[in-house]
């Protein structure tokens, strides 16, 4: 109960619009309840000649109208009744309707954004070992199961809960023990969709694992189609998918067998408590017990009964699978946020780094960094040499606090780190990742993503010394070409020279390039460094790299090994001294690349 | 996923895809005919239920007498249990002709797909593909089944309770039934109104779908731009409008039942009304009012059924004609009839008349364009003798990639040919040259499972020592084995769990253990650990030694041991030579080598490696 109160909560303003929707199903089966008995009297007595036995308040209207007589010659009169009572239960149903969805849809919206924004602020340490589909799955499919719970069957308890008090109330009123008869269908139903709901819940859970299962199996084959063709592979391909194919054929069919049965064994009780009370009420009238009328009454609101009785049935079916859907979703929701923005120094730095016996490990006892220190002047370029592992791109999130340091001091223009906000020193820090990820956006959107105004110029200035400019001028759309699936698909090269446009038209003092050139050709390489230079000669800079020729003008170079710097100086001076940089250097010799 | 799933819709019914589609049921046609009658019997019990209850008062409580009680309630249990019987029946045969029919679809969709060319899958995305083979297949199967099953109900009852109502009373039936076309007319008007709506929120929810996979996917680069916070605000833009859509669908939809409702309680009406006056002249019975009020009731239900069913085929029919579409699509490139029969089909390859193939191969006066306005090859010859190593060298757009593309057929020669062994392509299956070919793409690209089953991946039935064989020959080996669960190791989506030089390595060992004859090899770009390199290097000697190999060459160390270097400019061959021969020509190929060289010094470089 408690889960689907914290949905319940997400509707905020509209907590009360949802329980009027609910009163206003409850309202509009007064007047589903008011027909028959209007269609009841019209032919009992005022075609028959039944006396009225009604309460006095009725019996008065139906006087004060004219009578019997009256409304005998005026047949219309109970008709135009009927579609007026009709009329205000559909206003109401309208009502139900409307608010339930407005409500609902509150709810969604507030939960969509809530996952949303929850998921950018979220740590960076998170991203990194998420599965993104499972994400994508609870932000989308079981929140529409949370939404359609309360938008179409929720609301329907405001019936059950009307019609069962009502008729139950009628009923009681008539004969008491009729009334136990009649109801004898509620706990039966309710017991049996519970352990009905724990079954379905089991087969719903496999059938849609063999769904996603085959999902995969499809989405595999077709991204590498290339392979499976160069290989010959299409038999094996076809084996693999049809064994995938028929078994989520079989789960899905066992489920809707589940159903099968459900749905014939519930109709089926409910048959037979129709029969019940024909049965029992047919032996009390014929005792005397209670009389033709009563009886005749109690038939047919069983059958009216019924109905919302099943419905309930089904909607404690659907109550489990939105709770599992709420806690898949909290479990988002309880990651704490970074602790974050607007608590820190804001200062415009001057880009000088000094970093004094840094360590750092993601788990106890195996240190990733292990007491560096170095320092960059601002207008200074650092070159960093590491293998996989060595502890560089941990550097660079220690930089850009997407990690907080644990020992030692990182001072920022003579400032602590720490002392800066995290949101504003990402603003001084521009890092570029190794894998840069594109928004399915126009290349200029891609570009001034996180720039707030860029004039045109500026931003082909941008693409001009990151060398994008002259592969985007050949696109037929040139910079309003979109990026991704249904735009051109860009290399890897093009993607990262794209990533240093955009951070550099954010005008960070401090820039590091993560490895950020790795698919770019030598030649092109050696453009954007040297256009970078020339442009943008006060910018600190900080350039991650397997490739000597992209590190050797730097100012000063570090070699990392195992989170300690082993050597450092210039590549001058290292490509003296025996070591990995130049023994890397010398195989780089052998090795070049041609685009 | 979904993106590109909301298409046009064509309006009219169109009779010849129903047919193409009813194929498809073809093989379930008992199921089909049992459902139809289960149907049909479960609208006749519920039209005759109200009657067993009528007959029950008439007879037992207002005589006040229970003889015949006892018959009564066993006729009443068996129809009430051939009742529930039959809704078990319609809903196990409707969810068994559902999944049957859609995993029939889904196959055939499968191997078509299997049998297509490269140049279908460049027009159409993956995402694209996948809306097919499931959202569209999902919608399809389920209006043959449930469709039919509301079809038949709703049409029997209406028919049945039409039917028993002009046989109670004619003239009031008239009178009563008289709302009928209208009611009919509103339905099916909302009801696609309704759709319309639906597809627009559908369209809005691919739409936050897809920004909750950006938002997801590149939530680290957001954090990097700091950017949450506009990402955050532009979200929300997309769930407002959402809500805005949803809401006005759902208003929609809140006012179509009231309308229903109020129509029918005009009929409702109009029965009392006229039959109400009728009963008092005497010319009408109570039983036969009661049954008409009774029936005007129950009537509406069945109505909006139908118009439901009606409006969801029209959204049938449009994933119907995307899904006939793909599978009736031909491929480019096919094997003739007497080919497949001598060696068998791409699904069902026959290679036991397979040919020898010792490594020969000419490409003779071949054009190629993707588009005809484009040409990328023109009049191109070549001949490679067995063994021979080619490095095909030039700048994007020279041709590279097509000539490996033509190589492995994925597409073929606009005009000329390509022989192997002296024999046009042509005349051979593509699963034999595939099956003869090793190829390591630029980009790996593993598929999740073990390293094991990626090695074997052009070889299922390899044995584990063969696997290993092939490792070892790469020396993938090593680092297989240093691995905490060696070869059975998963290497997650798309081989993300492992470094790309491990990836590498495997998608070598793949490609060589099935011992082929040629070898296309597209070197990667990105640069690696140098240590990985090298192994890599390595890798790749060993594998082309012996071998016929065409090389899209990226390293200068692996265009220096080519016999043979193509230079192409503009699908053609500018140059052709080893590397020294190249170079002292000082012609492109001497030009090209000195611009991507420029930031050390290529004379001096050159000079050194001529004169050694």
């Amino acid at each position: 109960m408690n889960t689907i109160l914290t949905a319940f909560n997400y509707m905020k303003k509209m907590k009360l619009k949802y329980l009027a929707a609910v009163l206003a199903v409850g309202v509009s089966t007064i007047f589903l309840l008011l027909v028959p008995q209007v269609i009841r009297i019209t032919i009992d007595s005022v075609i028959g000649s039944e006396p009225l036995n009604l309460p006095a308040l009725a019996e008065n209207f139906f006087q004060l109208t004219g009578g019997r007589d009256y409304w005998l010659t005026n047949l219309w009169l109970p008709a135009l009744l009927i579609i007026i009572l009709t009329l205000f239960r559909g206003l109401f149903l309208y009502f139900k309707g409307r608010w339930a969805a407005e409500a609902a849809e509150e709810m969604a919206r507030n939960l969509r954004d809530e996952l949303f924004s929850h998921l950018q602020y979220l740590s960076f340490s998170y991203h990194v070992n998420k599965d993104t589909g499972d994400l994508i799955q609870r932000c989308t499919s079981d929140l529409e199961t949370v939404r359609r719970f309360f938008a179409v069957q929720l609301v329907e308890v405001g019936r059950a809960i009307f019609m069962l008090g009502i008729i139950a109330g009628i009923m009681f009123y008539l004969d008491p023990f009729m009334t136990g008869i009649s109801l004898l269908v509620v706990p039966v139903i309710f017991f049996f969709s519970y352990i009905f709901f724990l079954q379905v819940r089991v087969a719903f859970r496999a059938a849609d694992e063999a769904e996603a299962e085959l999902s995969t199996v499809l989405q595999e084959n077709l991204t590498g189609v290339r392979v499976v063709k160069a290989f010959a592979r299409q038999p094996e391909e076809v084996r693999i998918f049809t064994a995938k194919n028929r078994r989520h054929r079989d789960l899905t069919f066992r489920l809707i067998r589940l159903l099968a049965y459900f749905w014939s064994f519930s109709d089926f009780i409910c048959f037979l408590q129709i029969g019940l009370v024909l049965l029992v009420g047919s032996q009390r009238a014929a005792a005397g017990q209670i009389t033709l009328g009563t009886l005749v009454v109690f038939v047919t609101y069983e059958g009216m009964l019924l109905w919302p009785v099943r419905q309930a049935g089904r909607i404690l079916t659907d109550l489990g699978k939105s709770q599992v859907a709420i806690e898949r979703m909290k479990h988002i929701l309880n990651e704490p946020r970074e602790d974050f923005r607007h608590q820190g120094l804001k200062k415009k730095i001057r880009g000088r780094i000094e970093i004094r016996n840094l360590s750092f490990s993601y788990q106890v006892g195996e240190p990733v960094l292990d007491n560096i220190s170095f320092s960059v002047k601002p207008g200074e370029t650092l070159g960093i040499l590491g293998s996989t592992g060595s502890g560089k791109s941990t550097l660079t999130y220690l930089l850009t606090r997407l990690y907080d340091y644990q020992q030692g001091s990182i001072k920022i223009d003579g400032r602590e780190l720490k002392e800066y906000d995290r949101g504003w020193i990402r603003q001084q820090i521009g890092l570029i990742l190794q894998e840069p990820y594109l928004f399915a956006r126009s290349i200029k959107e891609n570009i001034a993503l996180a720039a707030s105004e860029v004039e045109p110029s500026e931003l082909e200035r941008a693409a001009e010394i990151a060398a994008v400019h002259e592969v985007v001028s050949e696109f037929d759309r040139g910079y309003q070409t979109e990026v991704g699936e249904r735009g051109v698909s860009l290399s890897g090269g093009q993607k990262q020279r794209l990533a240093i446009a955009r951070t550099l038209v954010r005008n960070c003092p401090v820039m590091i390039f993560d490895d950020s050139l790795s698919a770019v050709d030598t030649r092109t390489d050696l453009k954007i460094r040297e256009a970078l230079k020339k442009n943008y000669a006060d910018l600190t800079k900080i350039i991650i790299s397997h490739r000597i020729s992209t590190l050797a003008s730097s100012d000063q170079i570090l070699v990392l090994e195992q989170g300690k710097i082993v050597q450092r100086g210039t590549h001058q001076e290292l490509v003296k001294e025996p070591g990995i940089y130049r023994r890397t250097w010398q195989l780089q010799n052998e090795e070049e690349i041609i685009s | 996923m979904q993106k590109l799933q909301e298409e046009t819709y064509n309006k009219r019914f169109n009779l010849d895809l129903w047919k193409e589609i009813i194929k498809y049921s073809l093989p379930y046609k008992r199921i089909l005919l049992g459902l139809a009658a289960v149907m049909l019997l479960v609208a006749g019990v519920d039209a005759v239920l109200p009657l067993m209850t009528r007959y029950a008062i008439d007879n037992f409580v207002v005589p006040n007498q229970l003889e015949g009680f006892r018959g009564f309630a066993w006729v009443y249990f068996l129809i009430i249990s051939l009742q529930a019987l039959n809704i078990f029946l319609f809903i196990y045969l409707a969810g068994r002709l559902e999944t049957d029919i859609a995993c029939d679809i889904r196959q055939a969709a499968f191997e078509k797909l299997q049998q297509l060319s490269l140049s279908y899958y460049d027009k159409k995305p993956v995402g694209w593909l996948m809306a097919r083979l499931t959202s569209d297949i999902h919608r399809l199967s389920s209006v043959i089944s449930w469709g039919l099953v509301d079809l038949v109900w709703g049409g029997s009852m209406m028919v049945t309770i039409m039917v028993i109502m002009l046989a109670l009373n004619f003239r009031l039936a008239l009178i009563t039934l008289s709302v009928v076309p209208p009611l009919a007319l509103i339905s099916l008007y909302f009801q696609k109104k309704i759709l319309a709506e639906f597809r627009l929120v559908r369209s809005l929810n691919s739409k936050i779908t897809g920004a909750f996979n950006e938002g997801i996917s590149g939530a680290r680069t957001s954090k990097t731009l700091v950017r949450e916070e506009q990402n955050s605000r532009e979200f929300a833009d997309l769930t407002a409008s959402m809500k805005a859509s949803s809401v006005r669908a759902a208003v929609f939809s809140a006012l179509f039942l009231p309308l229903v409702l109020s129509l029918s309680s005009i009929g409702t009406g109009l029965a009392l009304w006229r039959g109400g006056g009728a009963v008092f002249q005497g010319v009408l019975t109570y039983g036969t009012l009661v049954a008409f009020v009774n029936y005007t009731i129950q009537f509406f239900e069945p109505v909006r059924e139908l118009a439901r069913v009606f409006a969801e085929l029209q959204s049938a029919q449009a994933a119907g004609e995307r899904v006939l579409s793909l599978i009736k699509t031909e491929p480019d490139i096919t094997d003739s009839e007497e080919i497949a029969a001598r060696y068998g089909t791409i699904l069902q390859p026959d290679s036991s008349k397979w040919p020898a193939f010792k490594g020969k191969v000419e490409f003779r006066q071949v054009n190629f364009h993707y588009q005809v306005e484009e040409p990328i090859l023109e009049n191109f010859n070549l001949k490679v003798a067995p063994g021979e190593k080619i490095a095909l060298v030039g700048e994007t757009g020279s041709g590279k990639s097509t000539i490996v593309n033509l190589l492995c057929r994925f597409y073929e020669p606009v005009s000329g040919q390509i022989l192997l062994d002296g024999t046009d392509y042509r005349r051979r299956s593509q699963s034999w040259l595939q099956s003869r070919i090793g190829y390591v793409l630029q980009d790996p690209h593993l598929f999740s499972g073990t390293i094991a089953d990626n090695i074997r991946f052009a070889r299922p039935a390899a044995s584990e020592e063969q696997i290993k064989q092939a490792a070892r020959l790469v020396q993938a080996d090593d680092f297989i084995i240093r691995l905490p669960r060696g070869y059975q190791t998963e290497v997650g989506e798309g081989g993300d769990l492992l470094s790309t030089g491990q990836k590498q390595l495997i998608s070598f060992a793949r490609a060589i253990i099935n011992d082929p004859i040629l070898f296309v090899l597209d070197e990667a770009t990105s640069s690696i650990d140098t240590e990985m390199e090298l192994l890599i290097q390595k890798a790749a000697d060993r594998v082309l030694a012996g071998r016929t190999s065409f090389i899209i060459a990226h390293r200068l160390s692996t265009i220096k041991q080519a016999d043979r270097i193509l230079v192409l400019s503009g699908g053609r061959i500018k140059e052709s030579g080893s590397h020294l021969e190249l170079l002292e020509r000082q012609g492109y190929y001497y030009e090209l080598y000195n611009n991507q060289f420029i930031g050390r010094d290529a004379g001096e470089h050159l000079k050194l490696r001529v004169g050694s």
